[in-house]
C-alpha cells in the first residue's frame, strides 16, 4: 500500500480519520454470493484462476447478507424477485454499496418486457453500473474498483448524511 | 413495489405431510438466494430433524418473457433471446433455435457450417460441464475443483471470443449457415485445447473419482430409477445415469452426427455418483467429436446461397442491385416463413432442448414454444431427495444440474 515509504525510519504515520476509514473498507469489501443470471457465470469467472479477483481483497464471496458490504446484482431482476432483492439489501449492515453488473440489471438490456425491472435502481439505490451483455471479468473488476475509488472519497459529513 | 406476501400454512397444506401442520415436522426455506441452490431457486422444506420429509420447488424468479419476447421480434433478431435462455449452452440454443428456423423455411446449410456448429456445440457442452463440475464440486467443498474446471473454461471462451467476438452470448450460429467463417487461428486453438484437455480431465478424476471423501457423498444419495425418470420426462445426462441409452445425436441424428464416431456413456446406478461418471465420460466424449469433425472439416462456404434469408455478402452490395435490395429488405423486414409449424430438438448438456416454432406467413414468429430440460429435470427433484439428509440435497441438486434461465425462461 506504499505504507513502508511513507513511514520512513519514524515508525510513524499521519494521515486523516476519513483515509485511514475509507482505506480499511476497500481493501477487505466481501461482496456477496448472489447471483441472477447469465452475468453470475462471468462473475464467477470473475472469481476463478483466469482473473482472480482476490487480487483487490474480494477473495470472500459471503453468502449471508448480514455478512457482506457489497452487493453485486449480476443479472436481470425480475418482478417476482425485486422484493426478495429488496430484503436482502435490508439485510446487509451498514456501509454497504451496490454494483449493477450487467445491461439487464443497469437498464433491463434486451428485455424490455412485462417481468423484468428496467433496472434495478427501481428497487435499490447503485452506486457503479457495469456494462455489457455480459461484461468481462475485467469490467467487472474495474466496476469494483470504481466502487474503491468512490469509497476513498467519501467524508465524515458525507457519512452523517447518509446514515442520518 | 410489491411487497413480499405474508405465507399461510393453509396455502401449501396439500403439499406436505399432516405431521407438519401439528408442528412436528418443520417447514423450513431454503432459496431463492441460497449458494447451493445454482440460482434463484427457492425450495420449500419440509424436515424430520435432519432428514428431508418433503421438498417442493417454487420457481418463477427469473421469469424473463423470452417467449413473448421472442414473438415480438423477427426471425433473425428473435435469436438474441436464446442465448439468454440457458445461459450455460448459448451456442446449442442458437442451435435448437436455427434448425427449428431452417426446418420452417426449408433453407440448406452448407457442410462446412455444420461441421462448425457441431466443433462449437461440442466445445459448450464441455464448457457448461466444467462449470457443473467446478460448482458441484464447491458445493462438496472440493474449492480446486472450481479453480481448475474455470481455467479450461477461459480456453473454451476464448476460442467463442475469437470466431464471434463475444465469450458467452455468441449469435454466432446464424440462420442458413454461421455468422461468417472461422479465423485462420481457429484450428491452432482449437488443437492446443484437444492436445492438453485429457491430461486435464485425468486431473480432475484423480482429485475426485476414488477420494473417499467424494465418493462417501455420491455414492446411493439421490437414486432416481429407470421407470421414475422416464415418466418424469427426464432426459440428458440424468437419464442416462439411470440406465437409458437415450441421446438425441445418436436417436434423432442433427448436423451430420452420424458421421462421427463416439459412445453414449450411460450406467445403471441411477445415483449422484453414477451421474458424475456419465458427465465425465461424456467430456471425453465431445473431445473426440471435435477432433474427428476438425480433422474432416470440409473447405467451402458457411452459408446457404439462398438469398431470399441469408443477407449477401459486402462486396456483392457495392456491385449487384439485387444484392443490395436483399439487403434491405432482410434487414428492415426480415424473411417471411409460411404458415406451418415445427418442433427442432439437440441434445443440449442438460438434456433435450426443444424449440416449437409456429410461423403465420409473416416475418415474425406466431408462437414459440421451449421444451427446456432443466424444467422437466427440476421436477423429478422432490421424489429422489425424500429421505435422505439436508447436506445430500446439495449434492442432489449439484448433480441434476439444473439452470434456473433454463426453467423460468
Amino acid at each position: 500500500m506504499g505504507v513502508e515509504q511513507k513511514l520512513g525510519n519514524m515508525g510513524v504515520v499521519t494521515t486523516s480519520l476519513e483515509g485511514m476509514v475509507n482505506w480499511s473498507r476497500t481493501n477487505a469489501m466481501w461482496p456477496m454470493l448472489f447471483g441472477l443470471a447469465c452475468c453470475a457465470i462471468e462473475m464467477m469467472s470473475a472469481q476463478a484462476s483466469d482473473y482472480d479477483m482476490s487480487r483487490f481483497g474480494m477473495e470472500l464471496m459471503r453468502a449471508s447478507p448480514r455478512q457482506s458490504d457489497l452487493m453485486i446484482v449480476a443479472g436481470r431482476v425480475s418482478k417476482k424477485m425485486g422484493p426478495v432483492l429488496r430484503r436482502l439489501y435490508d439485510q446487509m449492515p451498514e456501509p454497504k454499496w451496490v454494483i449493477a453488473m450487467g445491461d439487464c440489471a443497469s437498464c433491463g438490456g434486451v428485455f424490455n418486457n412485462y417481468a423484468i425491472y428496467q433496472g434495478v435502481d427501481e428497487v435499490v439505490p447503485v452506486d457503479v453500473y457495469v456494462a455489457g451483455c455480459p461484461p468481462r471479468p475485467e469490467a467487472l473488476i474495474h466496476g469494483v474498483l470504481t466502487v474503491y475509488e468512490k469509497v476513498k472519497g467519501e467524508t465524515f459529513k458525507q457519512y452523517a448524511e447518509k446514515y442520518k | 413495489m410489491s411487497q413480499i406476501e405474508e405465507v399461510n400454512v393453509d396455502q401449501f397444506k396439500h403439499l406436505v405431510s399432516e405431521r407438519a401442520l401439528t408442528g412436528e415436522t418443520m417447514l423450513l426455506n431454503m432459496g431463492p438466494q441460497h449458494p447451493s441452490t445454482h440460482g434463484v431457486l427457492r425450495l420449500l422444506l419440509e424436515l424430520d430433524g435432519e432428514i428431508v420429509v418433503n421438498c417442493i420447488p417454487d420457481i418463477g424468479f427469473l421469469h424473463t418473457g423470452i417467449e413473448k419476447n421472442m414473438e415480438a421480434k423477427t426471425y433473425q433478431k428473435a435469436e438474441v433471446m436464446t442465448d439468454r435462455l440457458d445461459y450455460m449452452n448459448t451456442m446449442g440454443n442458437n442451435l435448437s433455435y436455427i434448425m427449428a428456423v431452417e426446418k420452417l423455411v426449408d433453407l440448406d446449410v452448407p457442410p462446412r457450417a455444420q461441421a462448425l456448429r457441431v466443433i462449437l456445440v461440442e466445445l459448450q457442452r464441455i464448457a457448461s460441464h466444467l462449470v457443473w463440475l467446478g460448482t458441484s464440486g464447491l458445493d462438496l467443498g472440493a474449492m480446486s475443483m472450481f479453480l481448475y474446471c474455470f481455467r479450461e473454461r477461459e480456453q473454451i471462451l476464448d476460442i467463442f471470443e475469437l470466431v464471434s467476438g463475444q465469450r458467452m452470448m455468441t449469435t454466432y450460429i446464424r440462420p442458413g449457415g454461421v455468422w461468417r467463417d472461422v479465423p485462420v487461428e481457429f484450428e491452432k486453438a482449437v488443437r492446443d485445447f484437444i492436445k492438453i484437455f485429457p491430461k486435464r480431465i485425468d486431473e480432475y478424476e484423480s482429485l475426485l473419482t476414488k477420494n473417499p471423501l467424494f465418493v462417501d457423498r455420491m455414492v446411493d444419495i439421490g437414486y432416481l430409477s429407470k421407470e421414475t425418470a422416464l415418466s418424469y420426462g427426464v432426459t440428458g445426462p440424468v437419464l442416462r445415469a439411470s440406465g437409458v441409452n437415450w441421446d438425441l445425436r445418436k436417436a434423432r441424428p442433427y448436423m451430420g452426427y452420424e458421421q462421427y464416431d463416439f459412445n453414449v456413456p450411460t450406467r445403471t446406478e441411477g445415483d449422484t455418483y453414477a451421474r458424475y461418471v456419465v458427465r465425465i465420460d461424456e467430456l471425453r466424449e465431445s473431445l473426440k467429436i471435435v477432433e474427428q469433425a476438425l480433422n474432416k472439416l470440409p473447405m467451402g462456404l458457411v452459408h446457404s446461397q439462398n438469398r431470399k434469408f441469408v443477407p449477401p455478402p459486402r462486396s456483392e452490395i457495392g456491385t449487384s442491385m439485387e444484392a443490395l435490395i436483399h439487403h434491405f429488405k432482410l434487414w428492415t423486414e426480415g424473411f417471411p416463413a409460411p404458415k406451418n409449424s415445427v418442433y427442432s430438438a439437440i441434445e443440449s448438456p442438460r438434456g433435450e432442448l426443444g424449440m416449437y416454432l409456429e410461423g403465420d406467413g409473416g416475418p415474425k414468429p406466431h408462437r414459440i414454444h421451449l421444451r427446456t430440460p432443466s424444467f422437466d429435470n427440476l421436477g423429478v427433484i422432490p421424489e429422489i431427495v425424500k429421505g435422505h439428509l439436508v447436506a445430500d440435497l446439495v449434492a442432489i441438486l449439484a448433480s441434476i444440474d439444473i439452470v434456473l434461465g433454463d426453467i423460468d425462461r
